[in-house]
């Protein structure tokens, strides 16, 4: 995946945990919680989802890296780049 | 013994009902229920489950979003989402203005006959497309599964910061909240009580394999006919989902408020069997029967309907039936009903929801029936048992409701007009 197919798939993702939020106008560069209502479990589950649908593991430590759009798509390109777009 | 006797007791010990609201499978508020119940019209349908296959069920369509935002609905479970809308509409239809009330002094007393079975399974489920490894175990099971979930999604909807919690009391669990709202009200602990009972047990399928295994799950080609109890045919259980939450006060406070009053505790007992796991025993429903009476300072000719707790096993129907006859020996007056055959089984809020449907006699003077009796079965054979067609009972006192569960539970509400 390349990093807008990345983005594409974290607003996948995002839309399932937030369903009553609008993620048309999400400022890749403002952390996620300045834009959105997420607490500690939905962050969870961001990761999670990475888990169940491409078994990437994200280490407890580098939870910080998904703070915003951003951050998330810098730190999953390297992991996703072999990963084929579904 | 002390007595519950409302005339024996001052107003701020009395306890009334002003507010309900419910989800049955044959309808999403008391109107709509009461009008299905008159009318004779069931809420089982086909239903499929996982690892069960067809099967029928009593499911509720009431409209999850009116309360819940969809985050909400999709963090939490199916039982504390039926909370939050009969809570909901319990407080609407009281005519709370909610953001006035005193959300420290609220308390929230939920019966449930299991909890966390759904979630659990549905994680195991999911597991094993993962080969079981406990790395893709959800990080919301706990919430979801710990026993006061229903209640707690209650107090997070509302901003309830007094007391909540379920209470655990089989099938006899809808009688057992409203009781414990009503306890807690008199001891001072809360100043409203939303109290009654919920149940998703619809969407697990171990209690649908249980029942089967036990010979007590219910089959019929005609959905509609396959809840019958004291029929001569009735061959087990029909499961149904569903929520009743009563809004409880003190008389004091609800007249101080000019509340609307559906009717006034009048007396309550609960028991225990300490014979069996399952089997009823008919020797001490009676005698819960006979405290709640007691208690009430009435007696059994006072009692113009019961609620009747029959769930369509061949044995449970006629054990209470037994109970019932030995309890109502004196009186020729009572009429019995019964609401499961309409809807099913709504396991933890089977007590509170049926009480609910009968509360409108009351008000309408009517007893609905008890449904698809085509032929009535010797063994539970009561000369006043209402069959099939709703009966004008002419004005209606005192209902008592009884609601029985696992591990020998017994327990009977009675409930008096206010006048």
């Amino acid at each position: 995946m390349i990093a807008s197919e990345i983005r594409d798939e974290i607003l996948d993702i995002l839309g399932d945990i937030a369903p009553d939020e609008d993620l048309s106008n999400l400022a890749d560069d403002k952390p996620f919680r300045e834009q959105l209502e997420l607490d500690s479990m939905d962050f969870l589950d961001i990761v999670m989802e990475l888990r169940k649908r491409h078994r990437i593991q994200i280490p407890e430590e580098d939870y910080t890296h998904l703070a915003s759009m951003g951050s998330t798509v810098a730190y999953l390109e390297p992991l996703m780049k072999d990963i084929a777009k579904k | 013994m002390s007595t519950h006797a409302p005339d024996s007791l001052p107003d701020e010990q009395r306890i009334v009902i002003t507010g309900v609201g419910l989800t049955a499978p044959n309808g999403n508020n008391l109107t709509e229920y009461r009008q299905a119940l008159l009318r004779g019209q069931s809420g089982v349908s086909n239903y499929e489950i996982r690892y069960v296959g067809p099967t029928l069920a009593g499911v509720c369509k009431f409209d999850a979003l009116r309360y819940q935002s969809k985050k909400d609905l999709r963090r939490g479970t199916r039982a504390g989402s039926v909370g939050i809308y009969a809570a909901g509409e319990a407080i609407a239809d009281a005519g709370l203005e909610w953001s006035s009330v005193e959300k420290s002094r609220v308390g929230i007393y939920l019966g449930v006959t299991e909890h966390g079975n759904v979630e659990t399974e549905n994680e195991i489920f999911l597991l094993k497309g993962y080969d079981y490894d406990t790395a893709y175990w959800s990080h919301h099971h706990n919430p979801r599964t710990v026993a006061n979930n229903p209640a707690g999604e209650v107090s997070l909807n509302l901003g309830v910061t007094g007391p909540h919690y379920t209470i655990g009391a089989a099938c006899a669990a809808g009688n057992a909240g409203l009781i414990q709202g009503a306890q807690m009200l008199r001891l001072g602990d809360c100043d409203l009580a939303l109290a009654g009972g919920v149940s998703e047990s619809i969407h697990t399928f171990g209690i649908f394999a249980s029942f089967k295994a036990q010979g007590a799950l219910a089959s019929h080609a005609d959905p509609t006919k396959a809840s019958r109890p004291f029929d001569v045919n009735r061959n087990g259980i029909v499961v149904a989902e569903g929520g009743c939450v009563f809004v409880l006060e003190r008389l004091s406070d609800a007249r101080a408020r000019g509340a609307k009053i559906y009717g006034e505790l009048a007396g309550y007992a609960i028991n225990t069997d300490a014979t069996d796991f399952v089997l009823p025993n008919p020797d001490r429903q009676a005698e819960c029967i006979q405290l709640a009476l007691t208690r009430a300072g009435i007696a059994p000719r006072d009692i113009d309907i019961v609620s009747t707790h029959a769930t369509g096993t061949g044995q449970g129907d006629a054990q209470e039936c037994a109970a019932l006859r030995k309890a109502f020996a004196e009186s020729d007056k009572t009429f019995f009903n019964n609401t499961k055959s309409f809807i099913g089984h709504a396991m933890g809020a089977a007590g509170a929801l049926e009480l609910a449907g009968n509360l409108p006699s009351f008000v309408d003077g009517m007893c609905h029936a008890t449904i698809n009796v085509d032929e009535l079965d010797p063994d539970c054979a009561l000369t006043t048992l209402v069959t099939n067609e709703p009966r004008p009972i002419g004005q209606c006192e005192y209902i008592l409701n009884n609601s029985f569960g696992m591990l020998g539970i017994n327990s009977a509400v009675i409930i008096r007009r206010f006048a």
